[in-house]
């Protein structure tokens, strides 16, 4: 016999002005099943809930039915309730008697009055048929993995590694830095950028606690939050890590120059090179495809001149497996190529850079040494044209978004010119100067008054080589006029743009991107740094354009939700999940195809559908979708939706 | 209390009743004004506009006339007001000019003397108190919306004596006389000011607004502080809405004798906004004007 | 940098801005166009350029087409911009700085009565000493040619005894014209004749 309690709640006026409350508790009293019906004014508060509470102990009742507001309100409130009294909380349900009966009818109180009735007996006969459920717990592995090693994923890394858990940092490149290393200044404080983050990197790469794969690609993702399975790629770099010193003779004596890709482009890098002076790790790694030993089975001056004999052309790739209980998606940006935009030259002419090249030559460790110069004739540029919005803002041949960090640096390189040519001039195009930013507005009019240069507010239409200069054609809107200028250099802020890869690894991380690739958020103002895959953080700009503080900022925040998850001994997660009746299950597999989260898999030796619990998220798309009923719904169970269906009908 | 007085072209002439009103008025409140001696043409829009430095001399030429009688200084019109001021900022703050006219002028520029106008005067250094109990017929009924212009409260640098935006000196002293000032959003909108005579449609839109805005706030005339707003005012509205002096309003209030013929003096019939005065008639309502 | 001005190519000149900031004291490139000034202007839909504009036009060195503008010879001087401008920029004095410009350079404007009236009164102030309004007027009827308007004003006015039929001749007329002459001689003052 169940014993059953029904507490109604008045909701102040809200149900009691409408549903004939007295009445409803007297009919329900008298349904079968049920051992208390009780109605009171204001149940979700504390007294209220005491009432709950106290009747659960005096009659040892093992199910409740709250007719209140809809569950989103309080469901967890009243489960809570019930499990202080020693009951368990899957066998308390909501009646939505408000939202789906009172404020419905508010007009025809006796049709509200029955239909409440109604309402509140088809939750009892759910409740009859409630099991007990206990959350899941599962195991929690208190490693995380790092995909990244730019700025974000430093930060993400140092903060989980500095709170006593271990870090699997992976980076595609040789080195660690990402794109802030390749910068010369920031803005606004016009630091160094290498000061800015190379004190990080070389923290990340001695850490005791991070195990840190350079030259290394993420292969594969299994699992579920709290315990991934992961395969990562680590490229041959030909060069023993561990038996390498770093002498450098190696470099110095191989003939073979190739443009870099760091300086992307602009200088060069030897076959076996570093890539650039400050890398961390400092280790040398040999495009196979510029040497020669690959290309022609000659040379090998680099082995040779190696003390160490670190040197080993047979290196093969290897595939390390590493188990963690998160992962924290820190993989960067990419900018829109220059080639792409036709009417600015398709990337074709030397004096026409993006803003990274621009950083580039402006960067001691550059190919320039940090002097600006042209790379058509290696003169100083006197007439420096800046563009800025080279492809954002622009739905018909770009990006439709802002891409945020243009204006900032395009005033910071601005600056960095005069500073460096003083009697150089230098022109802003643009259609906002958006500087939101701690000081940046303030650095913004500093530039523009320190420096005269001058921000000519209108887009660019074209620009063209004649005559060793590049004449740009655009318009002053402050004046209404068109505007000719012949430059010297021009620099093009390009859209900030996501990985071409990063729907490939939104795939292999089963996360969610967004129509341009860039990895969704769960909630874009409460949950900025969750993907919407459980154990899935995001972190800088790989989530979206951002610049270095915001980059920061979310690596932090990640971090914290990495600790929090970690906090925890075991993985609890909700039980109300699928489950599949291995009687009637015939293995047909449309369960494992319909899944979203891939929760489904055919159990190897009974080759029925099994759930994987900790990632199921409870939609019931299998349920829908399995044609012999196997698949079911804890506690919504087709018997019970047809009891409910019974009770009203 | 004794103040060098600077008087200004235009009360001589075509603002003739605030010269009249303004000596009547000050007479009854105590104030001796002893006229700035031999004192020229302050350059009003004209000076600014040609030289910077014959912007400066020519009121700086009345200052040092008045230094010899060492009194603070008080002019009745807005426009030479702010110049003066203006003239005075300048001697503070460009040591090199203040040189050359210092040399041109021959005399020492002692920045003692303080540089006030009328209106302040009487609100702030007499005191509205005192202005109270010195009405005898209080204007109950008269809705006068207070026109403040520009150079009274702009620049605020400069003026000094009131808020830019929402001053309230002219309001309140409408208040003290027993009149009722009008809430309106025109108070400090510009009039045209000399365009009148160099392009006289833009005065006639301004002043044409200015004079709707009025009605609509339901003013049954306007109270000014500056002769050329309200030679504009009265000379370039279509509407026929009264045009006072504060001093005239001063004056009918005091009951001073002499104000009918000031009233006499305006090109706008000023009984309309006479008419709504409680009380019987007095010496100072007017009689029509018929000499159109 | 060229500015292509309805045909004519002119090529920017950063010298005007300096001369400009030099004698208004102020810095005109502070502008940022936010038009507050041209949006509370009383005159300003009057005027051939918005004040930003003409700062912007002075900034590139648009010597020319700023001082024949009829903006600078229309401002009323109301200091309504001046006051509100957010980059603390006196838009007033810069005006006047580019009349004094304008004339010094005998660069005719568009609105071809302002330079005259001003001109004409100040003769007329450095003749007698207190403006006599009279005589004054009589002066721009005859310049301007345009004899009849106010004519009617004029007679209500003279009626009311509000028009001085005889100047008010001031006793230091003499001191007053060594002064203007002085100023002159100091500067580049174009004559007061127009």
């Amino acid at each position: 016999m169940k014993k059953i309690g029904v507490f109604l709640c008045w909701c102040g006026s809200n149900i009691a002005g409408t549903v004939d409350v007295d009445k409803v508790v007297e009919e329900v009293s008298t349904l079968d099943g049920v051992a208390h019906s009780q109605s009171y004014r204001y149940l979700c508060s504390d007294p209220g809930q005491a009432i709950v509470e106290t009747a659960v102990k005096e009659k040892d009742l093992d199910g409740v039915v709250i007719a209140a507001c809809s569950p989103s309100m309080h469901e967890t409130t009243f489960r809570k309730t019930v499990a202080r009294a020693g009951m368990n909380p899957y066998r308390c349900e909501i009646a939505n008697v408000r939202e789906q009966c009172s404020w419905v009818h508010r007009d025809a109180k006796d049709v509200a009055t029955d239909k409440a009735i109604k309402i509140i007996e088809s939750v009892v006969e759910k409740v009859k048929l409630d099991e007990e459920l206990y959350p899941n717990h599962s195991a929690l592995i208190k490693r995380a993995l790092v995909l990244g090693g730019g700025i974000s994923g430093l930060k993400a890394a140092s903060d989980i590694a500095d709170s006593g858990y271990d870090v699997v940092l992976v980076e595609r490149e040789p080195s660690l830095g990402g794109r802030v290393i390749q910068l010369s200044r920031t803005f606004p404080d016009l630091d160094a950028a290498r000061d800015i983050v190379l004190p990080l990197m070389k923290e990340v790469a001695e850490h005791p606690r991070i195990k840190l794969l350079t030259y290394s690609e993420l292969e594969e993702v299994t699992g579920h939050v709290g315990q991934f399975n992961v395969k990562v790629r680590k490229k041959a770099s030909y060069v023993d890590h561990d038996k390498c010193t770093a002498c450098g003779l190696c470099i110095k004596e191989c003939p073979v120059e190739i443009p870099s890709q760091f300086d992307l482009g602009l200088g060069k890098r030897k076959a076996i090179d570093v890539p650039f002076s400050d890398a961390v790790p400092h280790k040398p790694v040999i495009d196979a495809e510029a040497c020669i030993v690959f290309k022609e089975g000659k040379c090998e001056a680099c082995r040779n001149v190696c003390e160490p004999q670190a040197i080993d052309f047979d290196q093969k790739e290897a595939i390390v497996e590493e188990e963690v209980g998160a992962v924290v998606v820190a993989t960067g940006y990419s900018l829109h190529p220059k080639e792409k935009v036709a009417e600015y030259g398709c990337g074709k002419y030397p004096d026409v850079l993006s803003g990274l090249e621009f950083e580039r030559l402006n960067s001691p460790t550059g190919p320039t040494g940090g002097e600006i110069r042209r790379s058509s004739d290696g003169k100083v540029p006197k007439e420096l044209v800046f563009i800025q919005c080279v492809g954002s803002r622009d739905q018909e041949k770009g990006v439709p978004y802002c891409s945020r960090i243009c204006c900032m640096y395009t005033a910071k390189q601005a600056k960095l010119f005069k500073q460096k040519v003083p009697d150089g001039q230098a022109y802003v195009f643009y259609m906002d100067v958006r500087s939101g930013g701690k000081g940046y507005e303030e650095f913004v009019q500093r530039c523009q008054e320190e420096d005269r240069t001058l921000y000519l507010r209108g887009r660019v239409s074209r620009l063209f080589q004649d005559n060793g200069k590049v004449v740009v054609w655009g318009v002053d809107t402050l004046i209404g006029k068109k505007i000719e200028i012949a430059a010297d250099m021009v620099v093009l802020a390009t859209a900030v743009v996501p990985r071409s890869d990063s729907k490939e690894l939104a795939k292999k991380l089963r996360i969610a991107t967004d129509e341009y690739g860039f990895f969704s958020e769960a909630h874009i103002k409460l949950r900025p740094v969750e993907s919407q895959t459980a154990g899935m953080f995001l972190a800088g700009c790989a989530h979206c354009p951002k610049d270095i503080t915001d980059s920061v900022s979310q690596a932090g925040c990640a971090a914290s939700k990495v600790k929090a998850l970690f906090a925890a001994d075991e993985l609890v997660s909700d039980p109300m999940v699928a489950y599949v009746d291995e009687d009637t299950c015939v293995g047909c597999e449309i369960c494992i195809v319909a899944c979203p989260y891939e929760a489904r898999i055919l159990h190897e030796r009974k080759k029925v559908a099994a759930v994987e619990e900790a990632l199921c998220q409870g939609c019931g798309g299998c349920v829908a979708a399995c044609p012999s009923g196997a698949s079911q719904m804890r506690n919504l169970t087709t018997d019970q939706v047809l009891a409910m269906i019974d009770a009203i009908v | 209390m004794r103040l060098s007085y600077y008087p200004g072209c235009s009360l001589h002439a075509t603002a003739k009743e605030y010269g009249l009103s303004t000596r009547a008025v000050c007479e009854a409140l105590g104030i001796e004004l002893v006229e700035i001696p031999d004192w020229c043409c302050c350059g009003a829009s004209s000076a600014h506009s040609f030289n910077r430095t014959l912007s400066v001399a020519l009121p700086a030429r009345n200052i040092a006339a008045a230094q010899a009688e060492g009194l603070d200084i008080v002019l009745p019109c807005a426009a030479c007001f702010g110049n003066m001021r203006k003239a005075d900022a300048t001697f503070r703050e460009d040591e090199k000019l203040r040189g050359e006219i210092e040399e041109m002028l021959s005399f020492q520029y002692s920045g003692k003397l303080q540089i006030l106008h009328l209106l302040d005067v009487i609100c702030n250094r007499v005191g509205l108190e005192t202005v109270r109990q010195r009405v005898v017929k209080e204007l109950t009924g008269m809705r006068v919306a207070p026109y403040y212009g520009c150079l009274l409260v702009r620049p605020p640098e400069v003026c000094g004596f009131d808020d830019t935006e929402n001053p309230t000196t002219l309001d309140n002293l409408i208040e003290a006389v027993g009149a009722q000032p009008v809430k309106w959003s025109y108070k400090t909108e510009c009039c045209g000011a000399s365009l009148a005579l160099i392009q006289p449609e833009i005065v006639e839109k301004l002043v044409g607004e200015i004079t709707e805005m009025a009605l609509e706030a339901g003013a049954s005339c306007i109270a000014t502080a500056c002769p050329l707003c309200s030679t504009n005012l009265e000379t370039r509205q279509s509407v026929g809405l009264p045009i006072f002096f504060f001093t005239e309003l001063m004056g009918l209030a005091f009951d001073l004798e002499g104000c009918e013929k000031w009233l006499k003096m305006h090109l706008v019939k000023t009984e309309p906004a006479l008419e709504t005065l409680q009380g019987g008639p007095s010496e100072c309502d007017t009689m029509p004007d018929n000499k159109k | 940098m060229q500015v292509i001005w309805q045909g004519e190519t002119i090529p920017i000149d950063f010298s005007l801005q300096e001369v400009v900031n030099r004698r208004s004291g102020q810095q005109i490139q502070l502008c940022y166009h936010c038009h507050k000034c041209g949006a509370g202007c009383p005159v300003a839909s009057f005027m051939d350029y918005m004040p930003d504009r003409l700062f912007r036009m002075a900034q590139l060195g648009l010597r020319r087409q700023v001082l024949s503008s009829s903006t600078i010879w229309l401002c009323s001087a109301c200091h309504t911009c001046a006051t509100r401008c957010p980059n603390d920029i006196d838009v007033t004095g810069v005006m006047d700085t580019l009349k004094e410009m304008a004339l010094e350079e005998k660069i005719k404007s568009r609105q071809k009565v302002a330079a005259c009236f001003h001109k004409a009164f100040l003769a007329n102030l450095r003749r007698f000493g207190q403006l006599h309004e009279a005589s004054l007027m009589a002066v721009l009827k005859l310049k301007t040619l345009n004899l009849f308007s106010d004519m009617k004003l004029g007679m209500r006015m003279f009626v009311k005894g509000k028009i001085a039929l005889f100047p008010k001749r001031i006793k230091g007329r003499k001191e007053l014209r060594k002064l203007f002459k002085e100023i002159r001689r100091r500067g580049k003052v174009p004559e007061e004749s127009c």
